[in-house]
């Protein structure tokens, strides 16, 4: 119940993570897992490293499902993160929003991921035959976390125009 | 003043080091004012510094703007734009 947040270099099962969501007041449950991708703008990517910055990040996560808990009325939002190094094809984040009704999970699961996306401190290096590359933060990402505000307050996000 | 620095990330490597226990002259009482001081430092902190843009700041592990105002002990950090998901 409530808010639950892990940062943890080991692998995750989500279907371990979804079990332990059910709830009498969970009617639906919704998740995300994001993988690490095997190329990045042409490049063969063998593995991601994941750093973090201790004590900070807990708190931005802790804070980032709060938020959606309160907004949408959840039963928990849960979030689990991975550091240190992610072979291609690995599970790097699992984020998940149960409720009573199926439309507040499907958007707190997406508020989750657009929100930690760019707001806990997280880095990732793309690792391969021909070296380290940091990744760029991409100017999409915030503009997602964007459309997040001055929303209704349930419901999908505003894809442009509207009020 | 004495505070503690972290770096990550691209700056941690441009630097050598994650951390560090900097004794500050009390002309340096802000965020922005620590920034100009780094770059004051010479290389690697005044390469690092005016090269990595943008460079975000937190105190007290909270992301700030470069007018907020340092305190004996205080924890900063330096950082690119952060990536994770």
């Amino acid at each position: 119940m409530g808010v639950h947040v892990r940062i943890q270099e080991s692998d995750f099962d989500p279907g371990a993570e979804i079990e332990a969501m059910r709830s009498p007041t969970a009617g639906a449950v919704v998740s995300f897992v994001g993988q690490a991708r095997g190329s990045s703008g042409g490049r063969m990517v063998a593995s991601l490293f994941l750093e973090h910055y201790p004590g900070m990040t807990e708190a931005a996560l802790e804070r980032i499902g709060a938020q959606a808990v309160a907004r949408w009325g959840l039963a928990e939002a849960r979030i689990v993160h991975r550091v240190g190094e992610v072979p291609a094809g690995g599970r790097i984040v699992f984020a998940a929003a149960s409720s009573a009704h199926r439309a507040q999970a499907f958007a707190a699961c997406a508020f989750l991921v657009d929100h930690l996306k760019t707001d806990a401190p997280f880095w990732k290096q793309e690792r391969g035959v021909d070296g380290a590359h940091w990744v760029e933060a991409r100017g999409e990402d915030e503009a997602a976390r964007d459309r997040w505000r001055d929303r209704a307050r349930d419901g999908e996000p505003e894809r442009g125009g509207g009020q | 003043m004495k505070i503690r620095v972290l770096y990550f990330a691209r700056l941690r490597e441009a630097l050598g080091t994650g951390r560090e226990e900097i004794e500050l002259p009390a002309s340096v009482a802000t965020l922005g004012e620590l920034r100009a001081w780094m770059i004051g430092r010479g290389d690697p902190w005044a390469k690092a510094f005016s090269t990595i843009r943008p460079l975000r700041a937190a105190l007290a592990q909270k992301v700030c703007d470069d007018d907020a105002r340092l305190r004996e002990g205080a924890e900063v950090a330096f950082f690119p734009p952060v990536t994770g998901g």
